[in-house]
């Protein structure tokens, strides 16, 4: 017997929410949440573009193409943020402007056939097991290779994106810890932190495209910012955040599918969702930074500067 | 494709069709408009957020009625709208997080909520055809004359009230010590330019689309800084930049069946911009070449000029010392030679 329908699709959700969680949350703290939105959207026009210049809809053309058009956007920003304008406007020119090409070349050039924007921006995790490839060495083994050996295409790719992004974290893991907190100080130090932004870029479109064709860019926007932003809440280590970010995420991907089924509705819409209900959960209860917390400690001081007020006339 | 040139290609158009060709150009006046007030204020990508959390409000709007009654759904768009906004300010007062993480937040779950009922109200009877799709990516052909005098009236209404307090808005965006000073209300201006700020993003995603909203906001703000330096200036080439690219991106969209009208218009905007980029008077890639060039040259002509001067001089004192030399030796011109 092999791996359910249902068990495929939680385990590309977790596999989006794990790498998600990891880069959001050198992301969060880069201060470049809505670089991420522009990527993830801009992803769009790569994929149109390598699949009108090869005709089809392979994996690898995919990610090159959209990789590209990542790429294109952060020096795009780059380049008008050197002329003078400023980061959020220029952010908020490219990412329209690219997307919208990519939404007219869908509309104009490519019909509703294979592509439609519809699954761009919702993703088409509904068909990820169906579309399958057998991997080299693993469907030759005895046992796994009847049940493991052919995997859906999203799941091996985004396992090699999440193995890459790892590595890069955890080999560099000072450097980006340096180069994220204080900039300044990483450059005084000889980290290239200029290249260092390229790479984490690149890093964020790989994640952007893996995850892309699974949830679509709406959900990686979601599993990129807000499970990092509610592990933010928790804790005030960086090693601590990312494990978090990633468990939140993961978290998001089971209660999104929950609900989508309960529901039955959309999945990456309903994970999108679940995403804000785990930062509203942290928001409110977190004991460190929550509100709640906040609320009783300053009720807390109060009550004890009126107590003061009674004891010392 | 319909490859008829623009005139005629207008002529042709049915009579609805000129409707809502003259709204959407209204409409990107009037976003032109309020889109320079969103540069200063440094609301652009708010705006986005904005338009992304008007989605689950259009579809609510949509349920309540049954039936795609634009005045309801625009109300709906601006409650969810106004939820969002809150929600960022809450989120970044309340908490470490900061805005552009909150922006990205709410824009993302707002937007997942909203598909989600879509995908619900999708299923009820009547609501595949209730083009509910369209008001992710626009579709301006789809719109009718109530639709058409609704957005029409708002863009109206915002391009009154921009114009008629427009000394009260200059001072408000660039000196608000200043104009509290005067006695200006700084909390009710603030109101009041949200307020229009949500009226267009919610009248014009039926036109443009919720994704692309902000787009028509940020983009003819931005072309008209490479044109001027006064803000009275920015505004009229802001609006004429934001009314061409609605009208030429409805003109576009509407030579395809189904086509998006949003991207178009966007386009259309971002065409404008690249133009402005490149041969913008005040800080374009052209000018500024061009003023490198003058000042390159007027520096490296004054250099040679001065030596030129000099040389002259030299010349002339050497001619002159020559002649003198060759009144006595008789081979004055090789000596002027040698001595350069």
């Amino acid at each position: 017997m092999t791996m359910s329908y249902a068990a495929w699709i939680l385990l590309t959700a977790s596999l989006v929410g794990i790498t998600c969680g990891l880069v959001g949350s050198l992301l969060i703290l880069r201060r470049m949440a809505m670089m991420a939105d522009a990527i993830s959207h801009t992803v769009l026009l790569g994929i149109v573009t390598a699949y009108l210049a090869t005709r089809e809809l392979s994996g690898a053309h995919m990610l090159i193409g959209a990789a590209a058009a990542g790429l294109l956007t952060a020096v795009l920003v780059q380049w008008l943020n050197h002329r003078g304008v400023r980061q959020e406007a220029s952010i908020g020119v490219v990412f329209t402007t690219l997307f919208a090409l990519g939404v007219v070349l869908i509309a104009t050039k490519v019909g509703n056939v294979h592509l439609d924007v519809q699954h761009a921006l919702m993703g088409e995790i509904t068909f990820i097991p169906w579309e399958r490839i057998d991997l080299p060495w693993i469907s030759q083994l005895p046992w796994i290779g009847s049940r493991f050996g052919s995997v859906p295409e999203a799941v091996a790719l985004l396992s090699c994106v999440l193995v890459g992004v790892l590595a890069i974290i955890l080999i560099f893991y000072k450097e980006w810890k340096l180069t994220s907190f204080d900039p300044a100080l990483a450059a005084s130090l000889g980290i290239p932190v200029g290249l260092m932004h390229y790479v984490f870029m690149a890093m964020v479109s790989a994640t952007a495209v893996a995850s892309f064709d699974a949830v679509g860019a709406i959900l990686v926007v979601a599993m990129l910012i807000t499970p990092a932003a509610a592990a933010y809440l928790w804790t005030d280590r960086l090693s601590v955040m990312m494990a978090l970010s990633a468990l939140f995420g993961v978290l998001s991907a089971f209660m999104g599918y929950g609900i989508a089924v309960w529901l039955d509705t959309s999945i990456s819409g309903s994970m999108a969702f679940s995403t804000g209900i785990v930062f509203l959960a942290s928001w409110i209860g977190s004991p460190k930074y929550g509100a709640a917390a906040r609320w009783i400690a300053g009720r807390r001081i109060a009550a004890g500067k009126a107590a003061d007020g009674r004891t010392q006339p | 494709m319909g490859g008829t040139d623009g005139l005629s290609g207008i002529l042709s158009l049915s009579q609805n069709a000129q409707w809502v060709l003259a709204s959407t150009m209204m409409l990107g006046m009037a976003s032109g408009l309020i889109g320079c007030f969103a540069y200063w204020k440094r609301h652009s990508l708010m705006s986005d957020a904005l338009a992304h959390a008007a989605l689950p409000g259009v579809v609510v709007g949509f349920a309540l009625i049954g039936t795609k009654n634009l005045t309801v759904m625009t109300l709906g768009a601006a409650v969810s709208a106004l939820l969002g906004g809150w929600l960022i300010q809450a989120i970044r007062s309340s908490s470490r997080i900061k805005e552009d993480t909150a922006m990205g937040m709410v824009l993302s779950f707002f937007f997942g909520l909203g598909i989600m009922l879509l995908t619900f109200v999708n299923r009820m009877p009547g609501g595949n055809q209730s083009g509910l799709d369209s008001f992710i990516f626009g579709q301006a052909a789809a719109m009718i004359r109530s639709d058409v005098v609704t957005m029409s009236v708002v863009a109206m209404a915002v391009v009154v009230l921009t114009l008629a307090g427009y000394k009260e808005w200059k001072l408000f965006l660039f000196d608000p010590s200043f104009a509290r000073g005067l006695g200006l209300p700084g909390k009710r201006m603030n109101t009041v330019y949200m307020t229009a700020l949500v009226l267009v993003i919610v009248v014009g995603i039926q036109a443009v689309g919720v994704i692309l909203m902000a787009a028509l906001l940020i983009i003819p703000g931005l072309s008209a800084r490479y044109w001027t330096n006064s803000f009275g200036a920015m505004l009229m080439v802001s609006a004429l930049f934001g009314g061409a690219a609605g009208a030429a991106g409805t003109l576009a969209s509407m030579m395809g069946r189904g086509w998006p009208t949003g991207p178009f218009i966007v386009l259309a905007a971002a065409a404008l911009f690249a133009v402005s980029l490149l041969f913008g008077v005040r800080k374009g890639l052209v000018a500024g070449f061009l003023s490198r060039r003058m000042k390159g040259r007027r520096a490296r002509m004054r250099d040679r000029g001065d030596g030129a001067g000099i040389d002259a001089a030299r010349e002339t004192g050497a001619v002159a010392a020559g002649t003198g030399l060759a009144a006595i030796r008789g081979d004055g011109p090789a000596l002027g030679g040698k001595g350069r």
